[in-house]
């Protein structure tokens, strides 16, 4: 699927894109509440909610507390936390899957939240940058960064920081290569990455 | 009395410590709310339509499809363009505010506009396309020093236009509320923003109320409100709602600056010794259809007795250039570091024995002679240096590169109000931002300082238009301009005290410090009171007082100064099979006077490093010659370095006696100007061919190992191959 990258072009967005399956899916109506992804969820018995087109409510769990949000099929989990319950660690920077300054952890796992749907998130468990820690309470991780001072405009900050977390979940006691691989996916402008991998390797000895 | 010269080195609390940034545990913790994140009531959500050709007429925009989508609330078109020209690709045309971000991108797609194209100009590489008048600067007899040089070296290089590409994109949240203007802007200038901005919407100045408490970037690019600030304000005005507008990121890569590209031919003299006598340079490149400045050269050595420089302009059909940290330097120390190092290698001179002979042709000898020499040593020049190309066998080639760089830096007018409350609490107003250089760490020790206290004892509110106003923070200019207002406004206030407190301890005003958290006399002990006990004796009046940076001034105080060198020298790898060029380590010695935090003072050199790293190696805006429109407008393509891409990094600043007497000079520019030039001097080394061109992506090394000198003329396809 090839997908043109700005609204000026021909063709269509990724958003364009996505309302297309919204609409074009909204007389079956697009399944939610359902474990995900699995096709055996689809039994007969269960009803089908309909949710497009338009916004519908549905529950998001994020940073341990249930919240509603209306969104629509096309709305992204990153702009669900940041627009519409105003969860604004997660920052959007190239809303493409490259950056990493939207990543959240989903199920434990590192997510560009640009690039996943608020639909697809119900159910799951969403931890977000303020989830981690606050000012007044560092975690390890956060604390780390401001002893190695990895964070100057501090914009790509929280991606690296929850980038980092998931890192070490996988990888208590990481390597300086692990530690590079790990952070691979975000990226800084500022030039914040002299003091980042000794940062995640003192959370890992201080953390563990 | 105390006085607001900057205390000696045994007398420092905090200044010059390594202090984390104070603003980091918000940063860290997504609590720091950026333009990008504010939220208000009710708040709509405008997206831009911007120009799908880069050259021609609109003809019309057509709005009515938007303005009929459901939960669209106010559109904008900008009816002056219509029937004109545009001048590039993504030049903004209208604009839409609907009750979702996600009905707001559609109703812009719903936005029509025809056009009559013209046939797009966006090379920038061939000198034939230049207009106007040539800008010639001549210093003595450059043809008659060149035709009696022992050695005339000649070589072209070249830097393609590279973007800001700040991870905040450009933008603004605005609120038109009860005749006032509330704005949120992604601003490097608090201050100055609404100036100029309350013509456009209408209001007086004292109306305009503008906030900027953390920016993600801004790097020159981020000085004016934009058109895009005035079509959020007009967007609130009409639908009687608040509406945040942020560029999108091809938007932001597209319209919202860029560093203007320079290519030059450049012809070196030589004497039979290796001393230059002569530079000649004709220099070309864009700025977009703005005016264009050739990069200052020949750089740092401008006491060649014979050079001279031609600039000429190219107008493109691209977005406007605008100050890229450090205007104009990154170029000038390229085309002119990667020359004078060709011209050595030319004689088979040793690069550092070659910049070391000819340091008497710049500006500051002997700074640079230290510089050379701490700079060598903590890279291994003796052990790891070569002649160029002598790398020895196998595919992988190592090798070092020098350059050496200026800068001003010298403190921005700047006003500070510092408050001694009676009950020990201390609050410092300025209205200045802090970029992520540190300033609102650095106000804070500097008041500290000052008042004997520890940092948590003074409050900083900052990043207001209603603050006393303190300058744009670009140029390295802030953090002269913030500490030595902030010192003056800190040791006023201090002085007001210590009048009340003298009495009580039964001592004259100028034989009392503070220190320690203490009112006491100097050397006599027995005369002390703790801090809060001294502003107690205040009674129920606060002292104010404001400290004025007035530049000249305080540098004849010794608070801050301006101009400063430095030396990087760079150590690559690179794959003669693949072209793969690979950072093994960059040093950098810098000077920078008296440190205001060792910390944040080194993040900034990192920064620099990186930064360098990443347009030597990598960004550089692509066009398309037939659209004229920007092939790589994301960041996938736009591409910035990673953190497996910068190798290691050894940091050395020139600070302690000697250094700290000139006061406080900025610092945000100056390192980020040699990476290119040491870079690229650095792959010459390693694989004994120059890659004319920055980016060094592995196509070009490829290219100029097969052509063997690599000293064609830049290409002409817009720096693709
Ligand atoms: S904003 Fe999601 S990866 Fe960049
Ligand atoms: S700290 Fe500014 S982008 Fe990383």
């Amino acid at each position: 699927m090839k997908v043109s990258r700005d609204r000026m072009g021909a063709g269509i967005s990724r958003r364009g894109f996505l309302k297309g399956v919204g609409a074009g899916t909204a007389a079956a109506g697009l399944l939610t509440g359902a474990p995900p992804p699995g096709a055996a969820a689809l039994d007969a018995a269960h009803t089908p909610k309909v949710l497009a087109p338009g916004e519908s409510e549905i529950s998001l769990k994020i940073n341990g507390a249930v919240q509603k949000v209306a969104v629509e099929p096309r709305t992204t989990l990153l702009d669900a936390l940041r627009n519409r319950l105003d969860i604004t660690g997660a920052k959007k920077v190239c809303d493409r899957a490259t950056c990493g300054a939207c990543t959240v952890l989903v199920d434990g796992s590192p997510v560009y939240s640009c690039t996943m749907l608020a639909l697809e998130a119900e159910g799951r468990e969403i931890t977000t940058v303020e989830g981690l820690g606050t000012p007044e309470n560092l975690a390890p991780i956060q604390q780390a960064f401001i002893n190695h001072d990895a964070q100057q405009c501090g914009f790509c900050t929280p991606g690296f920081v929850v980038a980092s977390t998931a890192l070490l979940q996988k990888f208590p006691n990481p390597t300086r290569e692990q530690v590079q691989a790990g952070l691979g996916g975000n990226l800084c402008r500022c030039g914040t990455y002299a003091g980042m991998v000794d940062a995640v390797l003192e959370a890992a000895k201080g953390g563990a | 009395m105390a006085n607001p010269q900057w205390p000696a080195a045994e007398q420092r609390q905090h200044l010059g410590k390594r202090i984390s940034r104070l603003d980091g545990p918000v940063k860290c913790t997504g609590a720091a709310k950026y333009t990008y994140d504010i939220h208000r009531d009710g708040l709509l959500y405008a997206k831009l339509v911007g120009s799908r050709i880069a050259a021609g007429i609109v003809n019309s925009i057509d709005t009515s499809a938007a303005e009929k989508l459901p939960g669209v609330q106010g559109v904008w078109k900008d009816e002056s363009l219509i029937g004109k020209e545009v001048q590039y690709a993504g030049q903004i045309l209208a604009a839409v505010a609907a009750r979702t971000e996600e009905i707001a991108d559609e109703a812009a797609r719903l936005v029509k506009v025809e056009y009559t194209p013209a046939t797009p100009q966006v090379d920038d590489t061939d000198p034939a396309r230049a207009d106007g008048k040539p800008a010639t600067r001549e210093e003595g007899d450059v043809a008659t020093a060149l035709s009696q040089a022992a050695t005339v070296f000649e070589g072209a290089y070249g830097l393609p236009v590279v973007c800001h590409c700040c991870l905040e994109a450009h933008g603004q949240v605005s609120e038109a509320k009860n005749g006032e203007m509330y704005l949120w802007g992604s601003t490097q200038s608090v201050s100055s923003y609404a100036k100029g901005l309350h013509e456009d919407v209408g209001l007086t100045l004292d109306k305009m109320h503008v906030e900027c408490q953390y920016i993600g970037g801004g790097f020159g690019s981020k000085f004016s409100y934009d058109k895009w600030g005035v079509i959020s304000a007009k967007l609130s005005q009409l639908t009687g709602m608040p509406v945040k507008l942020m560029l999108d990121r091809d938007l932001e890569l597209m319209v919202a600056g860029n560093r203007p590209s320079a290519s030059a031919k450049v012809k070196v003299g030589l004497d039979g010794n290796g001393k230059i006598t002569a530079f000649d340079a004709e220099v070309w490149g864009t700025g977009g259809k703005d005016g264009y400045k050739p990069p200052p050269m020949p750089y740092v050595f401008t006491k060649i007795p014979n050079h001279r420089e031609n600039g000429l302009r190219i107008p493109t059909n691209r977005g406007s250039q605008r100050a890229w940290r450090a205007p104009g330097h990154p170029q000038g120390c390229l085309l002119t570091m990667a020359a004078l190092d060709d011209a050595a290698a030319a004689i088979k001179m040793d690069a550092l024995e070659f910049f070391k002979k000819n340091l008497d042709l710049t500006e500051r000898r002997e700074v640079y002679a230290a510089q050379l020499d701490i700079a060598a040593d903590l890279i291994n020049y003796k052990e790891k240096a070569h002649l160029r190309g002598e790398s020895g066998p196998g595919p992988l080639k190592r090798g070092l590169g020098i350059s050496l760089h200026q800068w001003g830096g010298m403190g921005h007018q700047s006003e500070c109000d510092v408050t001694i409350n009676p009950d020990g609490s201390v609050e410092t107003k300025i209205g200045t931002q802090d970029l992520g250089t540190g300033t609102r760490t650095t106000v804070t020790i500097v008041v500290a300082e000052t008042l004997g206290l520890p940092l948590e004892g003074v409050t900083l509110k900052m990043g207001k238009n209603e603050y006393p106003a303190s300058g744009a923070s670009g140029g390295s200019t802030t953090i002269g301009g913030v500490s030595a207002s902030s010192r003056l406004a800190a040791t006023a206030a201090l002085n007001a005290l210590l009048e009340v407190v003298a009495p009580k301890l039964g001592a004259a005003p100028d034989q009392l410090e503070a220190r320690d958290g203490q009112i006491r006399a100097v050397g006599d002990s027995s005369k002390a009171i703790a801090w809060k006990g001294a502003c107690s004796l205040l009674g129920t009046q606060s002292i104010t007082k404001r400290g004025t940076n007035v530049p000249g001034e305080s540098q004849k105080m010794g608070l801050i100064d301006g101009g400063v060198g430095g030396v990087q020298i760079a150590e690559v790898t690179v794959d003669t099979e693949t072209g793969c060029v690979t950072m093994n380590e960059m040093v950098a010695v810098q000077d920078c006077g008296l440190i205001v935090d060792l910390k944040t003072a080194e993040s900034q050199v990192h920064s620099g490093l990186i930064m360098g790293i990443t347009y030597a190696l990598y960004e550089e805006a692509v066009y398309d010659p037939t659209t004229g429109r920007m092939l790589n407008a994301d960041m996938e393509f736009y591409r910035l370095a990673g953190i497996k891409d910068v190798g290691q990094f050894k940091v050395h600043m020139m600070t302690g006696a000697g250094y700290d007497e000139r006061g406080v000079i900025g610092l945000g520019e100056p390192p980020v100007i040699s990476p290119g030039a040491a870079i690229s001097n650095a792959v010459a080394n390693a694989i004994g061919v120059r890659v004319p061109r920055l980016p060094l992506t592995p196509d070009r090394v490829l290219m100029a190992l097969q052509q063997g000198t690599g000293q064609d003329a830049p290409t002409t396809n817009g720096g693709l191959a």
